[in-house]
């Protein structure tokens, strides 16, 4: 009989790294800014009850106070709910974003990785796509595709997914290698079956720590289309129209700008810090010393 | 009928500087039930005359250059990915090296076997599970059920080469290729899945290819033995006649590699110089350049597989003129 092994504790991995993250307090101060963005958004229906778009002239530019909490813009609409509903837009898209990325770029990624004959091709079409600044080549597609929030989703779609799948790509060539992806064809799996069991769940900490970065950018990417003009359409409230609109009027009213601009810093240092700590926890290699 | 046939086999790998052959008219036969050892060291294509039967070498840069390797009919060397498929596990199943690294770190050892049988049975989950429970208790892992749930990292090195084991005789292969499967172990462990494999071969009547560089893993439990020696066989025996007449002058350097209790030598006698790289290997016999006995005739030409007994042969132009052992 062999000796048995040390009791090393019983618990599958996943419950260790969720044990990790709670006692990581940037990880736990990043979920909580998050969070906050996200149930906001959420809550929008309920908690901004004022229609964004309801033009009332003779309260423009109210400075924040008891009747309007974040103040009015210039032409009376309330920014509290302007703000807020930009909120749920960001989020919803920041959410599209990242699912597109989850499932286009892992497909790319793990068939660039894992079936060789395929990957100078995509990975050829991915550099060429990822040779160009992501603003750049959103402006792009949504001048093909026209302005809207589904556009806006596309566009950001395709400048991110090249980025995700060569994360997936790199994770996949590695563990294709692997002695038990090896055994695992020993004992008679087919391609299908060693990707979905051996190779994708393994590499699924890089790309969750990925998304989480990634819904952060395509949220500033989509403030800066619509900032530059070329993302939802106004009326609609986006953080970033609201802030164009305001830029005109920053010396008299700066609340205007400076509102959605400390929502954007929020989602965005938020996510961040919420990335940074899945790193830690769940690809301790990536870190970097400070 | 052998149950497996390999022969001429040559397998090749392009390389940066010109096509190379790291296995070069191989050819033996595997009986049911029988255990073949297969020894050489480092670099003498043992390694890849197994992944050669399995398919398992990435083509390119390998290809199967010459010959053929035929299991219960098939040539596997012509067979769709497929069909192969369908032969490995069920008909022949591979144990590696490194039991450390040879599982998957993110899922349970139960899942991973269970896994293996799903891949050529449909089975209710009941069943799988009991399979699976049954699996391991037979490679003696004490309190299967339980650790059933148990991750990679809770197990010893020992006890993952057993769970490799049960992975890949969950599909009651009729073939076991062992790739060195205890050389990652301590020696008291080595004795006890050596062991194990014995008795599962007996349980089974399974046929086993044991490949390993040690001698004393050989002497304990092959029948026959044949010895590789840069990419080509260069001795085949019974295992008795192997240790007791071993007739190339290579197979009896490795003899006297070998620590002996018996004898009174003061200094193992160790084989001078290296295994030549593939690229640069001598022309005619492999071993020349190293050989005690080499005489001109050695380096103008491959000596071929001549009879020596019974099931014993060996290639080299001086065994008439070779000292007795």
């Amino acid at each position: 009989m062999a000796p048995e092994a040390p009791e090393a504790p019983r618990q599958p991995p996943w419950k260790a790294h969720i044990h990790r993250l709670l006692h990581h307090r940037l990880f736990l101060l990043g979920l909580g800014l998050f969070l906050i963005v996200a149930v906001v958004a959420l809550l929008a229906p309920w908690i901004a009850p004022q229609d964004p778009n309801k033009l009332a002239m003779r309260f423009k530019f109210r400075p924040p106070d008891g009747d309007f909490i974040f103040g009015t813009d210039n032409f009376g609409r309330s920014l509290w709910s302007r703000v807020v509903w930009g909120a749920r837009l960001s989020m919803f898209i920041g959410s599209a974003v990242v699912l597109i990325n989850a499932i286009a770029g892992t497909a790319i990624g793990a068939a660039a990785g894992y079936f060789r004959k395929l990957d100078n091709v995509l990975m050829r079409v991915n550099d060429a796509l990822m040779a160009f600044p992501a603003v750049l080549l959103a402006i792009a597609v949504t001048a093909v595709l026209g302005p809207s929030v589904n556009d806006v989703i596309i566009a950001l779609g395709i400048v991110y997914t090249p980025r995700t799948a060569r994360i997936v790509r790199s994770s996949v060539i590695v563990l294709r290698e692997m002695e038990y992806v090896q055994a695992a064809v020993a004992a008679g799996a087919g391609h299908w079956r060693i990707l979905r069991h051996h190779i994708l769940p393994n590499a699924m900490a890089p790309l969750i720590v990925q998304l989480s970065f990634l819904f952060a950018y395509a949220v500033l990417t989509e403030a800066t289309l619509s900032f530059l003009g070329v993302g939802a359409v106004p009326p609609t409230p986006t953080w970033g129209n609201i802030m164009a609109e305001g830029r005109q009027y920053m010396v008299d009213a700066p609340w205007i700008v400076a509102i959605p601009g400390v929502a954007l810093m929020i989602t965005v240092l938020g996510l961040n810090l919420l990335g940074d700590g899945l790193r830690d926890v769940l690809d301790p290699r990536l870190r970097i010393q400070s | 009928m052998s149950l497996l046939e390999v022969r001429n086999l040559t397998t090749a790998f392009q390389t940066g500087s010109g096509e190379i052959a790291a296995v070069e008219d191989v050819a033996f036969d595997l009986n049911p039930g029988e255990i073949l050892g297969i020894v050489g060291e480092s670099g003498s294509g043992k390694s890849v005359t197994a992944l050669t039967i399995m398919g398992l070498l990435p083509r390119p840069p390998a290809r199967v250059a010459a010959g053929s390797v035929h299991f219960d009919g098939e040539d596997l060397t012509h067979l769709s990915d497929r069909r192969m498929q369908h032969i490995r596990g069920p008909g022949i199943a591979m144990v590696f090296q490194e039991p450390m690294t040879s599982l998957n770190p993110v899922f349970t050892i139960g899942n991973q076997i269970m896994e293996t049988i799903r891949a050529h049975e449909r089975l209710p989950q009941r069943a799988l599970f009991a399979r699976a429970v049954e699996m391991l208790e037979k490679v003696g892992i004490a309190s299967a059920a339980r650790r059933m749930a148990d991750y990679p990292h809770q197990l010893s090195g020992g006890q993952r080469q057993r769970v490799m084991l049960a992975i890949a005789l969950v599909c009651r292969p009729r073939v076991l290729i062992a790739d060195e499967p205890t050389t990652a172990l301590d020696v008291t462990i080595q004795a006890q899945i050596l062991d194990l494999m014995l008795d599962l071969r007996d349980e089974f009547g399974m046929a086993i290819v044991l490949i390993t560089h040690n001698m004393g893993v050989i002497a304990e439990t092959a029948d026959r033995v044949i010895v590789m020696y840069a990419g080509r066989i260069v001795e085949e025996a019974p295992v008795a006649a192997l240790f007791d007449n071993p007739r190339h002058p290579y197979t009896r350097g490795l003899l006297e590699c070998v620590p002996s209790l018996t004898t009174e030598r003061e200094r193992l006698i160790a084989i001078p110089g290296t295994l030549p790289e593939p690229m640069r290997r001598p022309p005619g016999c492999r071993f020349a350049p190293r050989c005690r006995f080499a005489a001109p005739i050695c380096s103008e030409s491959i000596p071929a597989l001549t009879e020596q007994g019974p099931g014993h042969t060996a290639a080299c132009f001086r065994i008439a003129e070779l000292p007795a052992v």
